[in-house]
């Protein structure tokens, strides 16, 4: 099957739509003459047209804003904030207007649009450049977050998210930009629905909760883990709200263990709204507690000897499921056992 | 005289739209003196000519975003005033089924794309809807309210910038009641006028007398007009006036009494009502009978909405998403 990058995923998600939907628009920073900072919508000016793909000036509440206007009218525009940093210099614009337009007009108005955003660590761009902020989004009923980890993924998840009727904010890592590994995406059209769990990985002793680039570090710390003989399932969740719990759920009434892993900041971060439900509804099944492997409580470091130390890693997640199994000294829960 | 340019019907539809504004926002007034709607009511008694001098200068297919004091803006663009009442007291025929309440009265298929909480956010909203506009070719002309409090906001500034680059036809009304809750706007800002500020995007900026429902009528009818032929935005600026305070129960302590008898004394129906008589378009009793029929009509709204249901309890998780709500709230 033919191959492509996450990027490229990207890039093609966004012209098919762009053909098949001519109510669809682009606005963003640099999202015309040059094609985005990430090159993802190069030539896309020449063949919409600036009208249907339009630079900003750098107004990030302004043109977000703007965007929410045009998608009450019916239009459905895909707006770029650049890094997701830059988000929380439109908040307002995201959490107050865009998500609560449906709620407070009840139902009489909506907002078709999604908010793209790279985000994430790993490019020693420093702390205004590299932060995962999901969980400021998930906190804000009327949103819709999506984080893929795949090209195929990315590619599905956000053809659906264009013709979703929500405001959706689609997180992209940006280090998945430039990874190498490429997957199989078909030419053929294809869709994937939102909140939709997917298990990347089966197995029977520990379940691995992740999304975005950290699945990439599961599934490696998954075969690490099956050398040892230990049989970790690592489920994608890909969609963060809506949350799949269906799948979550019959995963650790099978593997009795769980382990949720992100990049964001802990304190506050997704992970621990996931070990919350985890713990209400399926305690009776668990056989240690539910773990989070998260990025520290700090500003993301400038120097790579720093930054590197401050994100969960592949040796992270695996030390953490051998603690899980077999105990160990730092494992917090077999004082309680 | 201006009032020479238009005829009787016009004039009467002026009068009664304003008088229309003032009673239903004497009623909202009185009932939440009396606790009988609750929340926040902002009352724009006293900036009638600004609401309706401007949406009258609208088609029924263009649009308005309103503010926080909006019911006026809301009326005077075709809202149904039982719909609105119901929506103040919280009830399932309100235009927002309750959801929403004073602040947030919207209803698309009469060109309300909303009002605002957030002093400021609804103006490149009304710019969005300018760009659907002109990407869709239907020119339908939009027309964004906010107060001087708001011209303060970087909103304002983004979104006046991209209207203005990208020639979009929106019209920005400004209505300047000097008062951005309990600041005078003079404390704030440099610039005299808020008008001044459309130099800084290239576009025309115009102040009219907004205790005069025809001039204000004219002023925004020559944006609105050149807005529609693909030339661009303009800034109005209304000086206009609150007899109430920023909120029912607002202790005023930020102005005189004599101030606002001063401004009182300026009031734009009272204004229209002499300017009507004395020009021989219509007899005081017309024109009581049109006070006694919009009493009426107000009266009516208010029994409306008393006699409505509340919301079910059901209703709480609903509409929070337009799509796959159940799952949305769920998780």
């Amino acid at each position: 099957m033919r191959q492509l990058n996450y990027s490229k995923a990207i890039t093609e998600a966004l012209r098919e739509e762009m053909r098949r939907d001519e109510k669809m628009i682009i606005m963003g920073e640099d999202m015309g003459v040059m094609g985005s900072v990430f090159g993802l919508t190069i030539g896309f000016m020449k063949e919409f047209g600036a009208h249907r793909v339009i630079d900003t000036p750098i107004s990030e509440n302004g043109f977000t804003s703007v965007a929410i206007g045009a998608a009450m009218r019916g239009l459905r525009p895909v707006v770029e904030i650049m890094y997701v940093d830059f988000a929380m210099a439109c908040y307002d614009a995201i959490a107050n207007q865009a998500a609560k337009v449906s709620y407070m007009s009840g139902g009489t108005l909506s907002v078709p649009m999604v908010i793209r955003t790279p985000a994430g660590a790993g490019r020693r761009s420093a702390g205004q450049h590299s932060q995962s902020l999901e969980a400021i989004f998930t906190h804000i009923p009327g949103l819709k977050v999506v984080a893929a980890s795949t090209p195929y993924d990315a590619k599905g998840l956000l053809k659906s998210a264009i013709r979703d009727n929500d405001p959706v904010v689609f997180i992209e890592h940006k280090s998945l930009y430039f990874y190498d590994a490429k997957c199989d995406v078909p030419e053929e059209e294809y869709l994937i629905e939102l909140g939709k769990a997917d298990i990347k990985r089966a197995g029977d002793d520990v379940t691995i909760i992740a999304w975005s680039q950290e699945v990439i570090h599961a599934l490696e710390a998954a075969a690490q883990l099956a050398e040892e003989g230990i049989s970790a399932e690592v489920i994608d969740i890909r969609s963060l709200v809506p949350l799949d719990f269906d799948t979550i759920r019959n995963s650790i009434i099978k593997t009795r263990r769980a382990v949720v892993v992100h990049e964001a900041v802990k304190r506050g971060g997704y992970g621990g709204e996931i070990a919350a439900q985890i713990s209400d509804e399926l305690f009776d099944y668990l056989d240690a507690p539910v773990k989070r492997v998260a990025g520290s409580n700090v500003v993301i470091p400038y120097s790579p000897a720093l930054e590197d130390k401050i994100i969960p890693q592949t040796g992270n997640i695996v030390a953490t499921v051998r603690e899980l199994l077999h105990g160990g000294k730092n494992a917090v829960f077999t004082n309680a056992v | 005289m201006i009032i020479k340019k238009y005829n009787r019907e016009t004039l009467l539809r002026f009068y009664r739209e304003m008088k229309r504004v003032r009673g239903f926002d004497t009623k909202a007034s009185e009932l939440f003196t009396k606790a009988m709607i609750a929340g926040n009511i902002h009352t724009c008694i006293g900036q009638e000519a600004t609401a309706v001098g401007g949406c009258l200068a609208l088609n029924p297919s263009d649009f308005i975003v309103a503010t926080h004091r909006g019911h006026g803006q809301c009326l005077a663009k075709g809202g149904d005033p039982g719909m609105m009442m119901a929506e103040l007291f919280g009830k399932e025929t309100g235009y927002c089924r309750g959801k929403g309440g004073s602040m947030h009265i919207a209803n698309v298929d009469i060109g309300i794309l909303g009002a605002n909480g957030i002093v400021g956010a609804g103006i490149p909203i009304g710019v969005g809807s300018a760009l659907a506009s002109k990407i869709l070719k239907t020119m339908e002309v939009t027309l964004v309210f906010f107060g001087d409090g708001a011209s303060n906001t970087g909103e304002f500034h983004e979104a006046l910038n991209m209207a203005s680059a990208w020639d979009l036809p929106v019209v920005f009304l400004c209505e300047n009641n000097k008062y951005a809750v309990s600041v005078n706007i003079d404390r704030v800002t440099k610039v005299k006028d808020i008008a001044e500020r459309a130099k800084g995007y290239g576009i025309p900026g115009v102040i009219t007398d907004g205790c005069d429902v025809l001039a204000v009528h004219e002023t925004v009818k020559k944006a609105v007009k050149r807005a529609r032929a693909g030339q661009g935005p303009t800034l109005v600026e209304a000086k206009t006036y609150r007899y109430h305070g920023h909120y029912e129960g607002d202790p005023q302590v930020y102005r005189t009494k004599e101030e606002v008898l001063e401004w009182k004394n300026r009031d734009a129906i009272e204004r229209l009502r002499k300017e009507i008589i004395e020009a021989g378009f219509a007899l005081e009793e017309e024109l009581a009978g049109i006070d006694k029929e919009v009493k009426e009509e107000m009266e009516a709204a208010v029994l409306f909405a008393q006699n409505s249901p509340y919301p079910e309890k059901k209703e709480v998780m609903t509409d929070v998403y337009a799509s796959d709500n159940e799952r949305g709230v769920a998780r």
